[in-house]
């Protein structure tokens, strides 16, 4: 079947196979391999994208449902060589380790803050539920998205709460 | 800004990994593309034990686009899949006359695409003869069903604390003496049984391998989703009767490993095989499903712990008699994971120790290294039973350990297995976290809840750990990489080449998924040399790049690469010394680096750039004369003894009694692992190892039924921990370096783990001790806790 939607600002299509994920079009068609597959079920939230300005977890979604979206996938997030507050958040805030789960955990990230720019820690966890990072814990994920939204409002983020150099830390 | 304070260690240094990473420009194995691809999918057991009287394979081969259908007919001749510790039942590549475990792989079809071999293994026909399955360990060691049918037992072996490596170390049985002790009128003698639940390691990536097998240049290009690149080039080379220099393996983006990536599998042999056959590449990547079935999982101990010990605070024994579930089949380290956990068996306390544990073969998947690796379930014991002991003489947690740890002037110090801890002042680290979280404060709040009817709990635990294993001598015992043809012990690799345009390339023998080594070791390279680090390369996980390599397990990197890549950045540094004394007319002994050059000592204004040292040191003629052109070291380093981290956790949690339902209200660590290179990616090392011991605690389980099918398999019957459930960590430090290493750093990837588990359930068992209730096993899921509380009420 053939396909066409606007994917990161280009018009793009393709013939597929009734049966094929969104996701894998985007990776097999499109070489766009930022979105990851974690798990295929949607539960991991590793292939979230954003569908005409919606957070979608792209494995529940067939190429076909997608036909004439606008969708935005995390290499279509940055303004050219300008980060997307989210990105450069996760940057400065050690948010990835693996980086695995990164693509679709900004992906949910912007979406929540496009929405809301000053969420509370809490509404922050309970936003990126869906997402699921194995490695970080989460606590620099919330840090680095609380920097994204301060920085979308404007102002100075809240200083890293890494561990410091103390006096007495070695005894 | 605030991230980039500086590149020196110690510093924290926004990661090089990142930019890529956060643009979606990541490589991971499934993002690698080749031309003329095709995929393989397995066909797996749907029994967990059974005779296979015959696979007929012939209505798939016949599909379109079939390329092959192997079973193993095409591979018994490989052998066995290889195992560094060979004992009990090894795994065939494929299934071969029998099944052992739900999922084992009977057949690996190969085709143009997935989608067509995802058909054709529906069109595989397996007669099975299903056996009776053992899976429960208990069941296991009484031997009345066989997990192998032609196996004379189910126990592999006892790893007992006196007897565990018997002619390298003499020890003392202690159990004559806790015998005598328990006779004592004043001793109370405190004992419970615990398991330490299977769990599924979930790296977020799927594991993935591509092969491309050239004969026209008789070698083969891997890439796979490990740790362990150099293992599994070696045990490519060996299977295939190739030389490793002919296999390279590369472990690009890596999405997270925990000891899952940490294994040589047999689909990696498999893919290589059929490349081979085929004269194409061909790449098999898992499902998030079948990843219970393909993978390695962890965990999976049941034992009685006991502490025998004084009314006031003194242990005189403490003993673990355990059983460990291997599944069916040894795979990497399997059988040495429980030396591992005995390696810490007493955690912090000087005391008199017998541990038993008895390794058993049940129809389940393999069991083998998970984040932690035997560690985190030795620690949970005797946390778990200084907790109950400590209530049952009316005594402050706290208090108790802190009257049995190894003083600070006894380290180095021997623990009851022979082994030398290198450094550590335990009391000053629990201190440190007690001062920090106002401890009495905490326990009069406690207090005043209960007071309300409110049920919070105080959870404490320390924790050491063993991680950068070393010496090189434990190869011998099976700990080495001999099984896969690499002579390489535990040896570090580190290579530092300033390039002929004064920026550095550094090239190390880890396989790093998430550690941040291109940053870490930078840093270490920049202190060294002055280069910024944003002119220093670090190439990870390729063996043809690094001449040898151990891998990325047992939060050995930075301890063990870390320092090789140290004493290579030295040498370098020695000769680039020559060369600037020659250059600015000096002596080498006065030239200093910093700040992308060199100087002479108290003239910094008499500078030369790392551009023009290394210009001279790519054209001899300009240098001093008999010095070697190039500047470049290698070095191996080998410790002389592993490192051993500890520290200090503590919960705050608040359980309902009337649903169970458990809430962390704050989680507290203070760590030790000596100097830390960039304390950022230290935090976030332990942030993780934290979750994932959380996650142990009260959510995840891979439960089998009485046949041997797993019920857990996916990620909505095995809830990991998402960030609502999860408190912000508040994290503290204590620095206590080594010796054993030229930068006196210590292992932190695992720790976080190794605390955590059990000081959520001792916070949940201190919440609801009131009502009776002095334990529950792992997960706590809210229907447990109510279960117990219920019970504990009558
Ligand atoms: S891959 Fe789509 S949610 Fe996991
Ligand atoms: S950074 Fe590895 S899964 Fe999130």
């Amino acid at each position: 079947m053939q396909v066409s939607m606007t994917v990161n600002g280009s018009e793009v299509s393709g013939d597929v196979e009734p049966r094929t994920l969104l996701v894998h079009f985007i990776r097999e068609n499109l070489r766009l391999t930022g979105t990851h597959v974690g798990c295929e079920t949607s539960y991991c939230g590793a292939c979230t994208i954003h569908v005409d300005g919606t957070p979608v977890k792209s494995c529940t979604m067939l190429a076909v449902q997608a036909n004439g979206a606008n969708i935005t996938t995390v290499e279509g997030l940055a303004d050219g060589d300008n980060l997307h507050p989210v990105q450069e958040g996760f940057w400065e805030r050690h948010g990835l380790q693996c980086g695995f789960c990164t693509p679709g955990m900004i992906m949910s990230a912007s979406a929540l803050l496009a929405e809301n720019d000053n969420p509370s820690e809490d509404e922050i966890r309970h936003g990126i539920e869906g997402n699921l990072c194995r490695c970080t814990g989460y606590h620099n994920i919330v840090r680095s998205i609380e920097y994204a939204a301060a920085k979308m409002r404007g102002e100075e983020p809240a200083p890293p709460d890494w561990t410091q150099d103390f006096e007495g830390a070695t005894a | 800004m605030t991230t980039t304070s500086t590149s020196a260690m110690g510093g924290i240094v926004r990661r090089k990994e990142d930019p890529a990473l956060i643009a979606g420009k990541g490589r991971y194995v499934d993002d690698i593309k080749l031309n003329g691809e095709a995929a393989a999918v397995f066909v797996r057991s749907p029994f967990a034990h059974a005779k296979i009287n015959s696979i007929d394979t012939s209505a798939a081969t016949a599909m379109d686009g079939v390329l092959a259908v192997y079973t193993a007919e095409d591979t018994r001749h490989l052998g066995d899949l290889l195992a560094q510790v060979a004992v009990g039942s090894l795994r065939p590549l494929l299934a071969d006359g029998a099944v052992h475990h739900a999922g084992e792989a009977v057949a690996m079809v190969v085709a143009e695409n997935a989608y067509i071999a995802k058909d054709a293994a529906d069109a595989v026909m397996v007669d099975y003869d299903p056996l009776p399955a053992v899976v429960d360990m208990k069941d296991a060691v009484k031997d009345e069903i066989k997990a192998h049918e032609d196996a004379e037992s189910n126990v592999l072996l006892t790893w007992y604390s006196h007897d565990w490596w018997p002619g390298v170390f003499e020890l003392e049985d202690h159990r004559p003496a806790i015998a005598a002790a328990k006779e004592r009128d004043d001793v109370v003698v405190v004992s419970q049984e615990m398991t330490n639940q299977r769990l599924i390691p979930v790296a977020i990536e799927p594991r993935a391998v591509l092969a491309d097998y050239n004969s026209g240049y008789g070698r083969v290009n891997v890439w796979s989703s490990s740790q362990i690149p150099h293992a599994l080039a070696g045990a490519i080379a060996k299977t295939f009767g190739m030389t490793s220099h002919d296999v390279h393996v590369v472990a690009p983006e890596v999405g997270g490993g925990f000891g899952a990536k940490l294994n040589v599998y047999p689909d990696e042999m498999l893919v290589v095989f059929a490349s081979k056959e085929l004269s194409r590449p061909v790449r098999w990547t898992e499902t998030r499903r079948e990843a219970a079935y393909s993978t390695i999982q962890g965990r999976g101990w049941v034992g009685t712990a006991t502490i025998t010990g004084t009314k006031d605070g003194e242990i005189l024994g403490y003993e673990l008699d355990a059983i460990a579930d291997m599944g069916a089949y040894s795979q990497n380290f399997t059988v040495a994971i429980p030396v591992l956990g005995l390696y810490v068996a007493q955690g912090q306390y000087n005391v008199p120790l017998a541990w038993q544990i008895t390794c058993v073969h049940t129809n389940t998947q393999t069991t083998d290294a998970y984040r932690g690796a035997g560690r985190p379930e030795a620690i949970y014991y005797v946390e778990r039973i200084i907790d109950m002991y400590a209530a049952a003489i009316g005594m402050d947690p706290a208090d108790v350990r802190k009257k049995n740890f190894f003083k600070k002037d006894e380290f180095p110090a021997t623990t009851a297995i022979g082994l030398t801890m290198d450094s550590g002042n335990y009391e000053y680290n629990l201190d440190t976290l007690l001062e920090d979280v106002d401890y009495d404060g905490l326990r009069k709040m406690q207090k005043d809840a209960r007071d309300e009817g409110r049920y919070i709990g105080i959870g404490l635990s320390t924790y050491v750990e063993v991680c950068g294993f070393a010496p090189s001598v434990l190869a011998e015992f099976g700990f080495g990489w001999d099984a896969y043809g690499l002579p390489t012990s535990f040896s570090g690799s580190g290579l530092v080449r300033v390039n002929p345009d004064g920026s550095a390339t550094v090239i190390i023998g880890t396989g790093p998924s998430g550690q941040g080594h291109q940053t870490t070791w930078a840093q270490v390279v920049s202190e060294r040399l002055g280069i910024p680090v944003d002119a220093i390369r670090v190439t990870h996980g390729d063996t043809f790049e690094s001449p040898t390599g151990v891998g990325t397990f047992g939060s050995r990197s930075a301890a063990v690469d870390g320092a090789a890549t140290y004493e290579a950045a030295e040498k370098v540094r020695m000769k680039a010394a020559e060369l600037v004394a020659h250059m600015l007319e000096a002596s080498a002994e006065d030239i200093q680096f910093a700040d992308g050059g060199a100087h002479v000592a108290g003239s910094p204004g008499h500078t030369v750039t790392w551009a023009e040292i290394a210009e001279v040191a790519y054209k001899p003629h300009k240098g001093p004369e008999g010095l070697e052109a190039g500047l470049e070291a290698h070095a191996v380093f080998s410790p002389g003894n592993a490192t051993w981290p500890f520290g200090s956790h503590l919960a705050v949690v608040e359980v309902d009694p009337g649903t169970g339902d458990v809430k962390i209200l704050r989680y507290v660590a203070v760590d030790d692992c000596g100097n830390r290179i960039n304390p950022m990616i230290v935090d976030g090392q332990i942030h993780g190892g934290i979750a994932q011991g959380v996650g142990q605690a009260l959510f995840e389980e891979a439960i089998y039924d009485e046949n041997g099918n797993l019920l857990t398999g996916s990620l909505v019957d095995y809830p990991l921990p998402t960030a609502g459930d999860l408190p912000a960590f508040e994290l503290g430090w204590t620095n206590t370096p080594t010796d054993v290493n030229p930068m006196g750093v210590k292992g932190i990837g695992e720790a976080g783990t190794i605390g955590s588990a059990q000081t959520i359930v001792n916070a949940v068992v201190d919440a609801v001790r009131p009502l009776g209730v002095t334990h529950i096993d792992m997960p706590l899921r809210p229907r447990k806790v109510w279960d117990a509380i219920q019970k504990a009420r009558g």
